[in-house]
């Protein structure tokens, strides 16, 4: 599928979701936001934006969009969640909030600090390229650990994953939609979820 | 081996970048800030006393103490904000060295400098301050605030001076934006605004950070209209917890936060959901007892 002919939803309960939509565009793809499950139906793929993960949980129970989410995950559509977006996938976060549970990892929310440790870093992205990736984390949450079929596509220096993928469902613990890079939204619309 | 910056002007702005569409609640006791977490805000601001509460009850009104401020970050996973004294850097200071989330540099609390305020870039903790028209908004930002309200009147429920400011600043913005570019110096100097910044915002056609709505917001309908109005989200001060039940109208508020352009869901969000704070016309409080008119 081109990214002319793809049309993508960015969930947009709360969160920096005009950002996304704004780089989408640049790559030619029609770009929506999503507030209720009836918008779902006819989306090639959904972002899910960094934000308060504790909001989404609660907005999305009460609109009925949990279910939906799933099943769109389970269909094999490309999801891709930044920051509170990668903690909604998860299966498990250590503390109870709604969550999707569709990514087989443990993820801890807040795990670098508070605002005053959010940090900017170049990051080595192999399936991006050999230019490093400049990652913008902000109250960032961390990959603990990772099922067997997740695969980790970028670690900080110790060792920390920040960004994986399990077959349609794509994570990253920083925020690509705030830099002007866009390999990551390219990397998703042409290589994430495809049969 | 990459190494890590804090503290940038990336990372200031982007945490208000993802605060965007959410509530921002007033809290003053860690299980207030427990309600406002459950009800979904996006983040909290802790304070000593709600804005209603220093309108009655006059006195100095000062950063919160710092154990109060502790007990609400220990209590929630959301952002947590607090206000300092307008001018008062050390406050700021204790606040940074606390580990909050934001500032607010606030007009709610008694201005220790009635001429200057904090220089902002100084810090790694970002800021937001209140405005209310373009040329104060932008000064705020020259002083490296990463993130702007309106003043609106805090304290009164009554949301017209918030409408007021919000107007002033995005007419001001779709003036300048029309203009042509020889006339943006003047322009600068007539609102007392950096030039540099004011032509950023001409060409961006918003203001470069954030820009949220406060002060007399009390309903679901109140915090839609703002949105519909086009600010990027909104505070609620006393509006939350001098209510008849907070709980409810806090997640009504957030609701209609999101759905700002769905009226059937505001409409059913607001039922029922008790007394609003009892509230105090704007238009009726003398010049030295307003909020909004303190900032330079």
């Amino acid at each position: 599928m081109k990214p002319e002919t793809m049309k993508i939803g960015v969930l947009a309960l709360q969160g920096a979701f005009i950002e996304h939509i704004k780089l989408l565009q640049d790559l030619g793809v029609a770009a929506v936001e999503i507030r209720k499950p009836t918008e779902l139906a006819d989306l090639d793929g959904l972002i899910i934006p960094g934000g308060e993960s504790t909001t989404f949980g609660k907005l999305a129970v009460t609109f009925g969009m949990i279910e939906p989410l799933r099943a769109l995950c389970a269909a094999g559509k490309p999801v891709w969640g930044t920051c509170a977006g990668m903690i909604f996938l998860a299966k498990e976060i250590g503390r109870a909030q709604p969550l999707l549970g569709v990514l087989d990892a443990k993820v801890k929310r807040n795990a670098f600090g508070r605002q005053v440790d959010s940090f900017e870093i170049d990051l080595m992205v192999p399936v991006l390229g050999a230019p490093p990736f400049h990652a913008i984390f902000i109250r960032a949450p961390l990959i603990e650990s990772v099922g067997a079929d997740v695969q980790v596509l970028a670690r900080l220096d110790d060792g920390t994953i920040v960004a994986a993928q399990q077959a349609n469902i794509l994570v990253t613990a920083f925020h690509p939609e705030l830099t002007r890079d866009s390999r990551f939204h390219r990397y998703f619309v042409e290589h994430v979820g495809k049969k | 081996m990459a190494e890590k910056q804090t503290g940038t002007w990336t990372v200031k702005v982007g945490h208000a970048q993802m605060l965007k569409g959410g509530v921002i609640m007033d809290v003053t006791t860690a299980e207030q800030a427990k309600i406002a977490e459950d009800a979904g805000a996006c983040a909290v601001m802790a304070l000593e006393r709600v804005p209603a509460d220093i309108r009655r009850e006059g006195g100095v009104a000062r950063m919160a103490d710092p154990t109060k401020i502790i007990e609400i970050m220990d209590a929630v996973t959301i952002p947590v904000m607090a206000k300092a004294r307008i001018g008062h850097f050390v406050e700021a200071q204790v606040l940074e060295a606390l580990g909050v989330d934001y500032i607010d540099e606030s007009e709610v609390l008694t201005p220790a400098d009635e001429e200057h305020h904090i220089h902002k870039h100084d810090f790694k903790v970002p800021f937001v301050c209140g405005c209310r028209n373009l040329g104060e908004a932008l000064r705020r930002l020259g002083e490296g605030a990463a993130m702007m309200r309106t003043k609106g009147e805090a304290g009164t429920g009554d949301v017209v001076e918030a409408v007021r400011h919000a107007r002033t600043v995005l007419g001001e913005i779709r003036r300048i934006q029309n203009m042509r570019p020889e006339e943006w110096m003047h322009v600068a100097k007539e609102l007392g605004a950096p030039y540099e910044l004011l032509v950023e915002t001409a060409k961006l056609g918003r203001l470069p950070v954030v820009n949220f709505a406060a002060g007399g917001i009390a309903t679901p309908a109140d915090a839609a209209l703002m949105m519909q109005l086009g600010v990027d989200g909104v505070f609620v001060g006393s509006g939350i917890f001098k209510s008849g039940d907070p709980a409810k109208r806090a997640k009504a508020i957030v609701e209609a936060t999101t759905h700002y352009n769905d009226p059937d869901i505001i409409a059913k969000v607001s039922r029922g959901l008790g007394e609003p704070m009892s509230g105090l016309a704007a238009r009726t409080i003398p010049e030295k007892e307003q909020l909004a008119v303190r900032g330079w």
